[in-house]
């Protein structure tokens, strides 16, 4: 699930065009200029449509669901207790309990949602202080830093948070805890190799000369330069994060029944996949909607803030 | 040579005693009495006491750790509370199944990943690039576990073109290595084509058209080496992704191998097989990293071992 962490990107710096603006001025006409290379990419717009949607669905989704997603209907088993496919009452069908698929679908939003965001803060606050410190100050505490990492890298995601949740019990906090142990190496990584490039450049060295502080140097210097990276990486890696999620719970580790998870509903789903093949089709649709929303918008913020970035 | 390839021997030592230490914390300093844990929910109080002695949990963290990675060093991983069986055996018995799986699965995303990576770099900005890049996209973002239903639905039980399940020869392994080989080689695709975007502009490839060579020759045998370099890297770091991935897709279809062992164990809160499996494999993931690394300046003699 780490597959899409690409590390090397450059942040933004067009000196050679701006010598006559100040820092501020040229840092906002570089967003700028983000934004509007952002706001022509046509795939990163879809992306951006797709999340906004997904998000309003998350907020909204009790208003605009037509039924009470743990409601067991009885109109919603035929006559001999089988789910139902599809009937105007019923759009995307029920699961075997009777339950509408749909409202069930569109609560499930708030779970992957909840669950992706969270955790993948976490696991940015995490990788952005390590890598902070391991990349700024190095030395000792940066090498063990690293070799923690090393440490992480090591083990497989899946197998990893499988093994924390035996020994920590599953629920939705304890959930966005693991996913956030599992991914912050990675994200750690990248940051400590954003912090090592701009650690060199001269405005550094010149504010050091002018004897400003190491806390206002990473405060004023160095933070701000790491922006459009974190920005990328969380986008992008919210899709990963969604995805372990599911991964979790469609093995029985994650959410629990009965509310109403993707993941989970895959795997109540999956048992029936000859019968009733729509209790594993639609969850899974969604789940990937979800992620490739993210995954567009990730790609299309990258291309906008380094245009420079190898492409994947 | 040599002696780059003994340091890196040792730091992945260094490595599996972090990942060791890892694996001892999950387990020890964690709330709760590790004993009862690893007694299970059913056991005697005498059977928790045997435990308790068994694994020295009478002394300090320091020296429980010394007498587990004791144990550990004789290949004594404990046994399982469910079937009473040793758990390196355990593991080691089913990871043929697993590492059969893998290699399928790793061929499949090969097969699937370069061609498309080479179609799709070699006629740039087409029609079929773009179709191309949308499958990849595609690949890219669906569960592997929804795949994997979705072609037992179609490709096993509508069409009748493979069996539904179980474990065996080249037909049973199909599904789940086209599953795993559909996501990743999705992925591959994608380096691979932005890697022969960049070769195929650099000024080696210029000369070796304007030497007359064919268009094929030029992309298969100048391009296509330079451009894999970055896949092959990027192979060795999926490696945890690849596993990961066999784990959930050995669930999906039922396949023997140490992923369904593993998630069995979970679901029994069988805690010496679940450790064992997240030792063993990160072992094997970091013997795969090393052999990469290995073999990595064999294909580009421009690296040079420097870490």
């Amino acid at each position: 699930m780490a597959r899409r962490i690409v590390a090397g990107l450059h942040t933004p710096s067009h000196r050679e065009d701006s010598e006559e603006l100040s820092a501020a001025q040229q840092g906002q006409a570089e967003w700028r200029l983000a934004l509007r290379r952002l706001r022509r990419n046509p795939m990163a717009m879809v992306g951006l449509t797709l999340v906004v949607f997904l998000v309003a669905l998350a907020i909204v989704g009790p208003l605009l669901a037509p039924h009470d997603p743990n409601m067991q209907f009885d109109a919603g088993l035929d006559d001999n207790g089988n789910p139902i496919a599809y009937s105007p009452h019923f759009l995307l069908g029920t699961d075997t309990l009777g339950r509408d698929q749909l409202s069930r679908i569109i609560y499930g939003a708030r779970i992957s949602l909840t669950a992706g965001v969270l955790a993948n803060g976490l696991a940015m606050a995490v990788g952005l202080a390590v890598g902070l410190v391991a990349g700024y100050w190095g030395g000792w505490i940066g090498a063990l830093l690293m070799r923690l990492t090393d440490v992480m890298l090591a083990f497989p995601g899946l197998v990893f948070a499988m093994a924390l949740v035996t020994v920590l019990g599953p629920s939705l906090q304890t959930i966005i805890v693991i996913i956030a142990a599992t991914v912050w190496s990675s994200m750690a990584r990248i940051i400590r190799a954003q912090v090592l490039s701009i650690k060199r450049r001269d405005y550094i060295e010149a504010a050091r000369a002018l004897g400003v502080s190491d806390t206002g140097i990473l405060v004023r210097h160095v933070l701000p330069q790491l922006v459009g990276v974190v920005i990328v990486y969380l986008t992008l890696n919210i899709a990963g994060t969604i995805l372990l999620e599911a991964g979790l719970s469609y093995l029985g580790l994650g959410i629990q029944v009965p509310t109403s998870d993707w993941g989970a509903m895959l795997s109540g789903g999956q048992s029936y996949f000859q019968s009733a093949p729509w209790l594993f089709l639609y969850p899974g649709l969604a789940l990937m909607i979800t992620v490739l929303g993210f995954n567009l918008l990730g790609d299309g913020l990258r291309d906008a803030i380094d245009p420079r970035a190898q492409r994947r | 040579m040599v002696a780059y390839a003994a340091r890196r021997l040792l730091w992945m030592l260094v490595v599996l005693l972090g990942v060791s230490v890892v694996t001892f914390c999950m387990l020890y300093v964690i709330p709760g009495d590790p004993a009862r844990l690893l007694a299970g929910p059913s056991a005697s109080p005498q059977a928790i006491a045997n435990i308790r002695h068994h694994l020295g949990l009478e002394g300090s963290l320091a020296s429980r750790y010394g007498l587990w990675l004791w144990h550990l060093a004789h290949g004594d991983l404990g046994t399982s509370f469910k079937y009473q069986v040793p758990v390196l055996d355990s593991i080691l018995q089913r990871l043929p199944a697993t590492a059969f799986l893998a290699g399928a699965g790793l061929l499949c995303e090969l097969l699937i990943g370069i061609p498309i990576g080479i179609i799709a770099a070699v006629r740039p900005y087409t029609w079929l690039d773009r179709c191309l890049t949308l499958f990849s996209l595609l690949g890219v973002t669906a569960p592997s576990f929804w795949l994997g239903l979705l072609l037992l639905y179609w490709v096993a039980f509508r069409w009748h073109l493979v069996p539904l399940g179980g474990y065996g020869g080249l037909d049973h392994v199909l599904l789940p290595a086209l599953t795993i080989g559909l996501a990743g080689g999705a992925w591959y695709a994608r380096l691979l084509r932005a890697g022969m975007l960049d070769t195929l502009q650099s000024d080696f490839i210029r000369t070796a058209r304007a030497k007359g060579l064919s268009g094929r020759r030029v992309v298969l045998r100048h391009a296509l080496p330079n451009a894999l370099l970055p896949v092959v890297t990027q192979i060795g770091l999926d490696m945890g992704s690849l596993l990961s991935g066999v784990l959930i897709v050995e669930v999906v279809f039922g396949w023997p191998g140490v992923g369904n062992w593993a998630w069995t164990a979970v679901q029994n809160l069988d805690y010496p097989v679940v450790l064992g499996t997240v030792l063993v494999s990160a072992v094997a993931i970091s013997l795969c990293n090393l052999a990469v690394d290995l073999i990595y300046p064999l294909l580009d003699p421009r690296v040079e071992h420097e870490d």
